[in-house]
């Protein structure tokens, strides 16, 4: 067990190497660069020279490189070259949004998308089963930033229900220790910063989770009524079992394996997907800054940003891959 | 009144767009507590079907279930669903025929032996996994205790359907359903399996259905044989006459079918010709008429019924004469 903990985490260390180097290429072999984004119209060579030389771009690619690789041993990711700020500091300040945004976007996706692909199991050829069906077909081809514009227009424009941007409202005086915002209105008791930052989450999470939800419509339906159909289910009912330790124990147990598969793969996704709903909502996190870093060829925030969501993508699936071996003892690691 | 009486049992599997499929038809018969009755056909021929009809567990939708079964005096068809639960399990038990796939992969063993307990005897905690232990060793599984908490792919396939045994025997039900229960295991491993269920119907009085292919398994437990056909009853009547007195030429066939030590050298097997099929090409007919070395003109048009004739019954126009009988059965050995 902790040896497949330690081999997957050292795994990590060529994972980030390969894409370290790719990432560096890949970002200066693009058209213009930090100075030109920061110079615009008035760049002239000298000036575009100056700042490539505080940058060290004039430099080859290799030693650039190995630069990077001394600082980043040392933890020290380079400086933001469009504002100068430490790139852990943007990390500490803008991640943890973010994060909160994705939580938000995967309970919705986990809390409404089981039951409704287990009763539309159930019920499998009735209405409610083949709205589930069409419903999660509709979820999964309608793109996120429409989405996320219906429902800021009718929820928080209309209606006025909701708030229809950014994170917490200006007018509150919340205390931030650790940047999760529910997390720090909780901790410091709080409670209406907490609550309206929740508030800030419902819209921003129903857009970026409704993708996952329709496809965990559809695993958990198609599981459940492969699993019905085994034999150990047949062995429950003659055993006389009520239907509830039936559906629990022997059904739900058994179809949840191919969802928690599919879980941790769709918070990956919604990492990185992130971008185009904090987009919509004005949402202060880690998405609307890389928008902000490709523009302005923020060379360092790119590499830093990038990485650190890699990283991240490795240990969901390390998560992932340890739960399933909770949850089923064939695969359970030694 | 016997224990369990099978009435007139009929299933009909439709499905949209599909002819319907008459699995069982007119099926009946009895079994007294500790007795074992066999039921022998081939693949096919219903007897599965019938036992998931008499403990309900057939699905609700496009199965149409006909005629009566009575157990203990109370209807089962028909019973509403939370009685049958509460039979199921405790009065009427069932041993299937996959041990491996029969068992739920995710769950410890220990645990889906103690979910009868807790379901039917009441016992919660330590009671129910004393008692489960004991259960597993009841049925020679040895050191219990670390059973229980392993899953099924930890344990041999002889191992799973033990553990299986213990799940249907654990709270001491009075008919036992066991259907092909040897059917994935090694020839040994068959031997000890069967050993054990003789043993629970001698020493707990229960009445035990034995469903197989395999004469050599009815020839070594059975007390009285049901051969099914088609999902019909073709000849019925107690081990002794079934094996040396065989009349049905269905019964003949596979008596015939079996290989023998004591055989000439070289001399061939006689297999039956053809399969079984459930598509006749006459509406009324004797099912087994188109392999039939004795097929009459009469076979074809009309089904003949089931009669008894106090030793035996039998459901053929055209049944093997004696002498010929005697020539398959007579030297019924193994007894």
């Amino acid at each position: 067990m902790l040896r497949f903990v330690v081999r997957r985490l050292l795994q990590l260390i060529p994972i980030l190497f390969g894409l370290s180097i790719l990432l560096f290429a890949w970002l200066r072999l693009l058209p213009g660069g930090p100075a030109a984004a920061l110079l615009g119209e008035r760049a002239t060579p000298e000036r575009v020279a100056a700042i490539n030389r505080t940058y060290g771009l004039d430099q080859p690619l290799f030693v650039q490189y190995w630069r990077y690789l001394q600082r980043v041993a040392q933890f020290d990711f380079g400086d933001s070259t469009q504002t100068g700020r430490p790139v852990t500091q943007v990390i500490i300040d803008q991640f943890p949004g973010t994060i909160e945004l994705t939580i938000a976007a995967l309970i919705f996706a986990v809390g409404v998308g089981i039951p409704l692909g287990y009763f539309a199991a159930r019920r499998q050829g009735t209405i409610l089963d083949n709205l589930a069906v069409v419903g999660s077909l509709v979820g999964v081809t309608i793109p996120v930033f429409f989405l996320a514009f219906l429902l800021k227009y009718f929820f928080a424009v209309e209606l006025g229900w909701l708030p229809p941007s950014g994170r917490q409202d200006v007018r509150i005086d919340a205390t931030h220790i650790t940047n999760f915002f529910v997390l720090d209105g909780l901790l410091t008791r709080e409670f209406d910063a907490a609550f309206d930052a929740v508030k800030h989450l419902i819209l921003p999470g129903i857009a970026l989770g409704t993708i996952p939800l329709a496809i965990i419509v559809r695993i958990t339906r198609a599981a459940v009524l492969d699993v019905v159909n085994e034999d150990y289910v047949r062995t429950a009912e003659a055993k006389g079992l009520t239907t509830s330790v039936i559906r629990r124990r022997h059904v739900l147990r058994n179809a949840m394996l191919p969802v928690v598969t599919t879980i941790g793969l769709q918070l990956g996704l919604l990492l990185s997907g992130a971008i185009l709903t904090e987009r919509v909502f004005a949402f202060p996190g880690i998405g609307s800054e890389i928008v902000s870093a490709i523009t302005n060829k923020d060379y360092a925030i790119l590499q830093g940003v990038i990485l650190l969501v890699a990283v991240l993508y490795v240990l969901i699936n390390l998560v992932v891959d340890l739960l399933y071996g909770v949850l089923d003892p064939r695969v359970r690691v030694r | 009144m016997s224990l369990l009486e099978v009435e007139d049992l009929s299933v009909v599997f439709s499905r949209r767009g599909r002819r319907d499929v008459r699995a069982v038809d007119g099926v009946s018969f009895s079994v007294d507590a500790g007795q074992t009755l066999g039921v022998v056909g081939e693949s096919g021929s219903g007897k599965s079907v019938t036992s998931l009809a008499i403990m309900g567990l057939l699905p609700r939708r496009g199965a149409a279930v006909g005629g009566e079964v009575t157990f203990g005096g109370r209807k089962l068809l028909g019973m509403r669903r939370d009685e049958l639960r509460d039979l199921r399990g405790k009065e009427l038990a069932m041993i299937f025929q996959d041990p491996l796939s029969a068992l739920n992969p995710v769950v410890p063993i220990g645990r889906q032996v103690t979910e009868v307990l807790t379901r039917h005897r009441g016992m919660t905690g330590t009671d129910a996994r004393r008692e489960a232990a004991r259960l597993l060793d009841l049925v020679g599984i040895p050191d219990p205790d670390r059973r229980l908490r392993e899953y099924p792919h930890q344990l041999s396939g002889g191992m799973r359907q033990r553990a299986l045994i213990a799940m249907a025997v654990a709270c001491q039900p009075k008919l036992l359903i066991a259907d092909e229960p040897t059917t994935a295991l090694d020839v040994t491993i068959q031997a000890q399996i069967l050993e054990l269920l003789k043993e629970l119907v001698r020493q707990e009085g229960t009445a035990l259905v034995l469903i197989t292919h395999d004469l050599g398994v009815v020839a070594g437990l059975c007390d009285r044989v049901n051969v099914m056909y088609s999902g019909r009853i073709v000849e019925a009547a107690d081990r002794r006459t079934l094996f040396v007195d065989p009349r049905h030429p269905y019964t003949t066939g596979l008596l015939g079918s079996i290989p023998r030590l004591d055989s000439a050298e070289g001399a061939p097997l006689l297999p039956i010709p053809g399969s079984p099929t459930d598509t006749l090409p006459w509406s009324s007919a004797c099912a087994f008429a188109p392999r039939c070395a004795r097929s009459l003109e009469v076979c074809t048009t009309v089904t003949p019924d089931l009669e008894p004739d106090g030793r035996r019954a039998l459901r053929c126009h055209n049944p093997v004469p004696a002498e010929e009988a005697a020539a398959v059965g007579a030297e019924g050995r193994r007894e």
